[in-house]
């Protein structure tokens, strides 16, 4: 049977298959500005650089002149390389090729790092900031280098401290379904050992062959299964993390509750890498789902979109593990860039919506979904709708809410936000938004902007607004910051859903947190971090 | 043009985007546990009956859609309602009895021949081939046994009058073949792209009628003809190699023998 099914599907549905190399093609031709993308991309690997695209990276520090290096920081010396020599293997510029580990993958970042460092245990890690503490050496906490806003890589001469040679399975117990691992091991390595146990990890993203879990902890990553799995702040259980002076601390619980005083783990998810190194992590993580359903429906109206939503919730109930929002004009894109015919025949709605059903009983989902769907249908709140019948047909839904991405940049570039907005307003940013463009005679046919693109993880309060533009441009800039940045502040939103912080969001921080927050984080930073040498010119400024 | 009544076999099969695995006794394909599907190619057949009735007004009078399989089928067949066929026939197979299981073609040409008959159908559009098992016989067999022309690998459909002018991709071209009907047409990859099934149609096709029947309701002889030795999985892909330059490839092109 197997040559069939291969033609079938090279030849059936063409346009679903894309080529690795388009995404980071696209999405280099972004500026300083253009600073996030949302979870679903995929950055291949570090090897998709092509020959046309070989042009250096514009170092960060060039970016953001205002940032200088840091003068209590020492400089590497020889004596420091031969002991960290002694401790583990080390790449150094002189030697080897490690430009891979000064830039990120979207090639928006470059540092100049002069040594790579790949402990192989936590006591490795210990020495290692040991010695940098003490010598007030600046370090970067490196996983698979995957983020969105220049968090992984240095600015300066920051030494790199790669997590990849740390890539242990410590533990797995089928009966609690609690995974212990090396911050180093890869995403996807994790959720193909589960997958042979029967179990998921309760994070997916569009990185997953390249990002590592221990990254995914540091950054507290969001992606496609948190609406369903909930945060890592809930399905982190414990961690195991390095403190920059050296001391391991053991919070490698695998208790689901343990209120003995206060849980410091929770300080290391999203940290960033600014007040440890996190070494293992452990997780619990839920059975496979084994039976799964994909239904796409077209809705009017936004406030219909939150019926849709809240019924939803009701009525599916614990099978509902997705529920994207898409509106009119990205299907549009998606439709003009692909080619691909749209899957709802018929007039067009304002608003598309992919709801994804994950359980355990094929029947018993088929049941619950196609009653919440007839009801929607008959009551006239959504105007269409279509059910995946197999798997393919499932999987083209979901490129039309995964598509939207790669087609964004097709017109010559994006100015992409992730924000978080309180779900009654979500969608007003973007007719905010394209109503300025229009207002300045900004938005057209031969004008610079050609579009404002709106879709996201509605389950999760999660909206991508996305500009396309024609080229970048500072009168679009003008537009578009701050006042993007205090809508939000006026919705007590947050400028960054899902990507963090990293250099990218570092100067916009105060319009999701108050001045007493900021006082706070930055004491903890210096509680950890006195010397301040874990990720500098990052995150918050100290 | 003549009134068609159209028949479309289809076949409840592991989905095509699922890898199969053989079990552990080498007999067979392991289906429990697997996420089941139509048959591409019968989508095809559906996708073809509905746009004959859309393009001929009142050409198409009926659009039967038949299966033999599990109980499970059935939703199969209710897949194929909610894409626009008009009714279903199920024939249920028990799983449990060695002779009902994996019907081969010349077994399901048969059947399908007493449903020609007994519902008067004048046209049977069929996939060219169930990926399954990838026999490819079916729709001959039934042209054979019913007397009919027959039209195979279509990649365009049309009718004019009493004849069915059927497009089909052959290496380097195209061959255009006309058939009188009644006439079987088999289905190849290019022929359409398959509708989604709306919900208004899946609501639909709740209402449609399903009728169903047991092997016993027929007067065919199933006895197997053919004895499945064994059944493995294709090789493992070799990992490719890296080569420092062009020289270098052509080098290793020529030792390998490529050119």
């Amino acid at each position: 049977m197997t040559p069939t099914r291969l033609i079938n599907r090279v030849i059936r549905r063409p346009c679903t298959i894309i080529p690795p190399l388009r995404r980071p093609l696209l999405l280099r031709v972004g500026g300083q500005r253009f600073n996030t993308t949302e979870s679903h991309e995929r950055p291949a690997t570090t090897a998709t650089a092509t020959s046309s695209q070989k042009k250096e990276v514009r170092l960060t520090a060039e970016s953001y002149p205002n940032t200088k290096r840091d003068n209590r920081f020492a400089k590497l010396t020889p004596e420091d390389v031969v002991h960290f020599r002694s401790i583990c293997p080390v790449l150094s510029a002189e030697s080897d090729d490690i430009a891979a580990f000064n830039t990120d993958w979207m090639r928006k970042y470059r540092g100049q790092t002069r040594l790579v460092l790949k402990p192989k245990s936590t006591a490795d890690v210990s020495k290692i900031l040991k010695h940098c503490n003490s010598r007030s050496l600046a370090v970067v906490p490196q996983g698979g280098n995957t983020g969105l806003v220049g968090g992984s890589v240095p600015i300066y001469d920051e030494i790199v401290i790669s997590m990849n040679s740390m890539n242990n399975i410590r533990s797995f117990d089928p009966v609690s379904g609690i995974l212990v691992c090396d911050a180093g091991v890869v995403l996807e390595t994790a959720d193909n050992y589960l997958a042979d146990q029967g179990h998921i990890f309760p994070l997916d993203l569009g990185a997953k062959g390249s990002c590592h879990v221990g990254g995914n902890v540091a950054t507290n990553a969001g992606g496609l299964r948190l609406l369903r799995y909930g945060s890592l702040h809930g399905t982190v259980l414990g961690v195991e993390a390095v403190l920059p002076d050296g001391t391991i601390l053991d919070d490698l619980s695998t208790l689901r509750k343990n209120n003995t005083g206060y849980d410091l783990k929770q300080l290391f998810i999203g940290s960033e890498g600014t007040i440890g190194i996190i070494t293992a992590v452990s997780i619990i993580c839920p059975p496979r789902p084994n039976a799964q359903n994909v239904a796409f429906f077209g809705v009017n109206t936004y406030e219909k979109v939150q019926e849709t939503f809240v019924r939803a919730k009701r009525e599916l109930g614990e099978i509902l593990s997705a529920f994207e929002l898409m509106d009119d004009t990205s299907q549009r894109c998606v439709a003009q860039v692909t080619g691909k015919k749209r899957p709802l025949e018929g007039e067009e709605t304002k608003f598309y919506v992919l709801v994804e059903t994950s359980g355990s009983n094929k029947e018993h989902d088929d049941e619950k979904l196609e009653k919440y769907l007839v009801a929607l249908i008959e009551d006239e709140t959504i105007v269409d709708g279509i059910l995946a019948q197999d798997e393919t047909q499932a999987r083209n839904l979901w490129s039309w809410r995964e598509g939207i991405t790669e087609v964004c940049g097709h017109w010559g570039g994006t100015y992409k936000y992730d924000v978080s907005i309180p779900l009654k307003e979500l969608y007003s940013l973007v007719e905010d938004v394209k109503a300025r463009f229009i207002e300045r005679g900004l938005l057209g046919e031969d004008k610079l902007v050609v579009d404002v693109v709106g879709f996201g993880h509605m389950g999760d309060g999660n909206l991508h607004l996305n500009v396309l533009v024609r080229s970048y441009d500072r009168r679009v800039e003008e537009v578009l910051e701050p006042f993007v940045y205090e809508w939000i502040q006026k919705r007590k939103g947050s400028i960054s859903a899902e990507h963090g912080l990293g250099v990218a969001k570092r100067e916009f921080v105060q319009y999701s947190r108050g001045e007493t927050e900021l006082s706070i984080m930055r004491s903890l930073k210096s509680h950890f971090d006195p010397k301040g040498i874990m990720n500098p010119y990052k995150y918050i400024k100290t | 043009m003549t009134s068609l009544r159209i028949l479309v076999p289809i076949k409840r099969v592991i989905d095509y985007a699922v890898k199969p695995r053989v079990n552990a006794t080498k007999t067979a394909v392991v289906t429990s546990g697997v996420k089941m599907s139509m048959n591409p190619f019968d989508e095809l057949s559906i996708e073809e009956s509905v746009r004959l009735r859309e393009r001929n007004k009142g050409a198409v009078q009926d659009i039967l859609a038949f299966s033999a399989g599990p109980t499970k089928a059935a939703d199969t067949l209710r897949t194929a309602m909610a894409m626009g066929a008009d009714r279903a026939l199920l024939v249920e197979l028990d799983e449990n009895r060695p002779k009902e299981r994996d019907l081969e073609p010349l077994t399901v040409a048969k059947l399908l021949r007493e449903v020609v008959h007994k519902e008067g159908c004048n046209m049977v559009i069929c996939g060219k081939q169930s990926i399954d098992d990838d026999s490819g016989q079916t729709g001959q067999m039934l042209a054979g046994l019913l007397g009919w022309g027959q039209a195979t690998q279509a990649a365009k459909v049309e009718v004019q009058g009493d004849e069915v002018v059927v497009t089909k991709e052959v290496d380097g071209g195209e061959e255009v073949v006309r058939v009188k009907l009644p006439a079987v047409v088999t289905t190849d990859l290019r022929l359409n792209e398959p509708r989604y099934a709306t919900l208004p149609g899946i609501m639909k096709a709740k209402k449609k009628p399903m009728e169903k029947k047991k092997l016993a309701d027929f007067n065919v002889d199933f006895k197997k003809r053919l004895e499945t030795l064994e059944v493995v999985e294709p090789p493992p892909r070799q990992g490719g190699g890296k080569v420092d330059s062009v020289d270098g490839l052509i080098s290793r092109l020529k030792e390998l023998g490529a050119i």
